[in-house]
């Protein structure tokens, strides 16, 4: 009966049937519990979302339930019966397919190509059956709507479409169930609902749909049912129809929903860094930042919109001295344009880094050595040559009480934090240096509700102290929050100024996707080469 | 769980405690019982093959003999360690001193000073001279982006050319009766050795408290100092060194010279304690146990310290075995085996260690609530 079930391929199966059951799911790591009793109902043909703080436990649920971790303790049922997932293999085989949230494509191939690696349909035992593989891609792509060509080159398509590769890639798999973890995380506002009306695609053709995600107003558009995790366990399932999104938040923290506004001007006429006619070239001698000029002014935060992938991360690295770039940075009247990365940090430029695993942090090293990197020269972590340890390890506790950072000690390596711990501890690091600017990219990416609000209390704080701050982030609530001017980027250039305080998300969000700017803006630009949305994101997987 | 293999592999992820003491009895056992297994499988007893050892190594020449083989061996290990800890595999070091001891033994040779400072001029040319050839892998590095591997291992095959061709009458060597070596340095060169053990004539090379003191610099340096936090930081995530403002490029080359500047003292306990001079018998090969012994020895001073005794142990014991029937080779199999014990039992007990803290958290977890931030842990 249960088999039956799984080959219903198109009929609408009643949504009152599971077709995932999780029970006393239980899962340790070292130094830390990431599931705790999880209990979990997702009935076939619904949009089952999962929310909660990252740290809570969700990307670990969600790797077990992909095969990718095994429970310590608790049973998992696929359609009613208990299953034993001991690789992905495993699951896919039960018909569960993941989404990652890091795109896994290769640029360099086609659709078709993505698709079928690792599972390629066989002609005479050696060929590779393409035509099949274009025929079965055609079908499914029609079936659900999703409008993926399967001939065209990953790297000529931007984020929304890459991300319905992915999908169509598990489907191609045979998935009936299907994990998106942080789907929309990459996504502008139009290609969230792009993506949202596939997904109702889906589940009319009676797939289930495990959506994850921290954006609770995402979640309540699009889901059937939601359930709430907290602390690792799971403390609601709620009707989205008779909840807020405050109610969700309260759920998912237990405290009150934070806010990033910041209304009252701080903004000075003293301008602590300003750029002009920034440059960087890729290898390829191709700009991927282009004649990028602005001032950042004591006490103003500088944020700067842009799908990612359009230069945000070159003209950070630019500033950061980490990356060769043409034209004038000036620091506080200094021109620092031919400094070395250290001496623009200790003239004044603290970092907040886009990836804290890649650039922030000393995974392996305890929390106080953390404390030490990017600030190697300076007290209280050196004396002349040498390593104050006393005082490096006084100046972490500080940093942990301050800032709320959630740790047994300061002899614990930093890969133990949760990544809103991690975050908070480079936040406090790079505070405490008293920097003149703060470069801030995704500064509460992959951070829950409560660290974001404590970290952008820390940015206010500084800003009313006055710090000038560059905003970057994917966050278009943060962006608009926190901003005292927003600029928009697009394929390396500013092409538009928006005023924070009058701007909508979804206009931000055209801006961004160069949909509403003056044709005459970026027809230059189109012409500079295939754009490089989602590239960003695919490097960064940090995903083991 | 999260931490790589390398990583572990290197000694860059520590163990505390009983745990720490754990993995090398772990390791010897192992080790032991492997070997045992294979000495059973050649028809001799392992207790009193190990025994044969034992009571030969007791003899006080022989225990001169290890001591100094354990010392250069630790000055080698001490190289090769330095850059392990940045992820830099100095396979270099063998054509590191050996053209480092010809060049310092020629110059020692053609002049006199004063004691220190002759014994002082000589060391100063061997590290020179070390520093120098390593700073060709790391130009290569840096500038050209190639893999220190690679040219380590062909710039000892140039160093051995180059060496043989400076080792030949009319450049820097003299004939010496059968031999060639290079004119062998006056007494005022010579470092004194140490009357360590009694019941022999044999002295014990004095290097071994230069080998001491550079075993401390070598803890204080990466430990204490800022220059060692860069090598460390770089060492685990070059991607964050660069985001903190480290020159990487700069890191390597100074971290490859001075490898190779240690690697270039490695020849000299021989050289100032016993030959005084380089000929073409001087001990070869020395560079490659230095990796076997920083590896075995986790890049930790002691460890590469203990490390250096067990294997000069077996080196120089083994001619016993000989003489009672047992192929003297067998040592050269236990050498091997404990290097992977050691590496094996290590990553046994990270995983042991995994397991026991889960346990123990949710045994915490079960009794008391969630743990809370908690600021003044030391």
């Amino acid at each position: 009966m249960e088999e039956a079930a799984i080959s219903t391929s198109t009929s609408s199966a009643p949504a009152t049937e599971p077709a995932v059951e999780l029970e006393g799911i239980t899962k340790r790591f070292p130094g830390v519990v990431a599931n705790r009793d999880i209990r979990l109902t997702v009935l076939r043909g619904h949009v089952h979302a999962i929310v909660g703080e990252n740290g809570a436990g969700k990307s670990t649920l969600m790797k077990i339930l992909y095969g990718m971790q095994r429970p310590d303790e608790g049973v998992i049922r696929v359609n009613g019966s208990p299953v034993s997932f001991r690789t992905p293999g495993d699951a896919i085989a039960a018909g569960i397919g993941m989404v990652h949230q890091h795109f896994m494509l290769a640029d360099n191939l086609t659709v078709l190509e993505n698709i079928i690696l690792g599972s390629e349909p066989r002609k005479g035992g050696i060929g590779i059956d393409f035509a099949a593989a274009r025929r079965k891609i055609k079908e499914i792509s029609d079936a659900y709507g999703l409008g993926v060509s399967p001939d065209v080159l990953v790297e000529d398509l931007g984020v929304g479409a890459r991300q319905r590769v992915e999908i169509l890639k598990v489907l191609y798999r045979g998935a009936r169930i299907l994990i998106l973890d942080e789907p929309t995380a990459v996504l502008v506002p139009q290609e969230v609902d792009e993506l949202f009306d596939n997904l109702r695609g889906l589940v009319r053709e009676g797939l289930t749909i495990i959506f994850i995600s921290h954006k609770l107003d995402e979640v309540l558009r699009v889901a059937d049912a939601i359930t709430v995790i907290r602390r690792g366990t799971t403390v609601a399932s709620v009707d989205p129809g008779d909840v807020t999104a405050r109610r969700l938040a309260e759920l998912m923290v237990g405290s009150e929903l934070p806010s990033p506004e910041t209304r009252e001007s701080t903004v000075t006429d003293q301008v602590a860094l300003a750029v002009r006619g920034l440059t960087v070239r890729a290898g390829d001698g191709r700009a991927v930042v282009e004649d990028v000029s602005f001032d950042i002014r004591k006490g103003e935060v500088l944020g700067i919109a842009g799908v990612e992938g359009n230069g945000q991360a070159e003209l950070v690295e630019a500033i950061m001295g980490m990356r060769p770039a043409e034209g004038t940075i000036t620091l506080d009247g200094a021109d620092i344009s031919a400094w070395a990365t250290l001496r623009r940090r200790e003239g004044g430029i603290g970092y907040i880094p886009e990836d804290r695993h890649r650039h922030g942090l000393l995974l392996g090293a305890p929390l106080w050595e953390n404390r030490i990197l990017g600030h190697q020269t300076r007290r209280p972590n050196v004396k002349g040559p040498w390593i104050d340890r006393a005082g490096a390890r006084a100046d972490t506790e500080r940093i942990v009480r301050e800032y709320d950072v959630r740790t047994p000690g300061i002899d614990v390596d930093a890969m133990a934090l949760s990544g809103g711990n991690q975050q908070k501890l480079i936040v406090g690091r790079e505070m405490s240096s008293e920097p003149v600017v703060l470069i801030a990219s995704h500064p509460t990416r992959g951070v829950d509700v409560g660290a974001q609000a404590a970290i952008w209390d820390h940015l206010r704080a500084a800003r009313a102290r006055g710090l000038a701050v560059l905003l970057i982030s994917a966050d278009l609530d943060e962006l608009i929050g926190l901003s005292d001017s927003l600029k928009v980027i697009l394929r390396g250039r500013m092409v538009a100024d928006v005023d924070p305080a009058t701007v909508t998300p979804e206009q931000l969000g055209s801006a961004m996707t160069g949909a509403t700017a003056e044709p005459a803006d970026q027809l230059p630009a189109a012409s500079d080469g295939p754009e490089r949305l989602g590239s960003a994101a695919a490097e960064a997987g940090e995903e083991a | 769980m999260s931490s790589s293999f390398t990583d572990r592999l290197l000694g860059r992820v520590r163990l505390g405690g009983v745990l720490a003491l754990a993995a090398p009895v772990l390791a010897v056992v192992f080790a032991g019982v492997v070997t045992s297994i294979i000495l059973l499988l050649n028809g001799n007893q392992p207790f009193q093959t190990l025994g044969l050892l034992l009571d030969f190594s007791a003899t006080p020449s022989i225990q001169v003999l290890i001591l100094n083989t354990a010392t250069t061996y630790y000055i080698s290990a001490l190289a090769v360690a330095i850059g392990f800890r940045m992820n830099l595999f100095n396979i270099g070091v063998d054509g590191q001193y050996r053209l480092a001891v010809l060049v310092a033994a020629a110059v020692g040779g053609a002049v006199t000073l004063p004691g220190p400072l002759h014994v002082g001029v000589i060391m100063l040319v061997a590290v020179l001279v070390g520093g120098l050839w390593a700073s060709i892998a790391a130009v290569l590095k840096t500038a050209r982006g190639v893999s220190e591997v690679i040219s380590t291992i062909m710039l000892n095959a140039i160093a051995t050319g180059f060496g043989a061709w400076l080792l030949t009458p009319g450049r820097l060597a003299v004939l010496n009766g059968n031999n060639v070596g290079t004119k062998p340095i006056g007494p005022s060169g010579h470092f004194p050795g140490i009357a360590l053990v009694s019941g022999t004539q044999a002295k014990v090379f004095g290097m071994i408290i230069v080998a001491a003191v550079l075993g401390v610099a070598y803890h204080v340096v990466l430990n204490r100092t800022r220059f060692g936090f860069d090598l460390r930081a770089t060492g685990r995530s070059e991607t964050a060194a660069v985001a903190s403002g480290i020159n990487v490029k700069k890191m390597v080359l100074y971290t490859m010279i001075l490898s190779g500047a240690v690697a270039g003292l490695v020849g000299l306990p021989q050289l100032l304690g016993a030959s005084y001079s380089y000929s073409l018998d001087f001990p070869a090969g020395l560079g490659f146990t230095g990796i076997a012994i920083a590896l075995m020895g986790r890049n930790n001073p002691i460890g590469i310290a203990v490390g250096a005794l067990l294997w000069s142990f077996l080196d120089n014991s083994n001619d016993i075995l000989d003489f009672n029937g047992i192929p003297k080779e067998i040592v050269i199999i236990m050498q091997g085996t404990i290097v992977l014990s050691v590496i094996i039992a290590y990553e046994l007990v990270h995983r042991y260690r995994a397991v026991a803290e889960q346990r123990r958290v949710s045994r915490q977890l079960s009794t008391a609530a969630p743990t809370e931030p908690q600021g003044a842990a030391v």
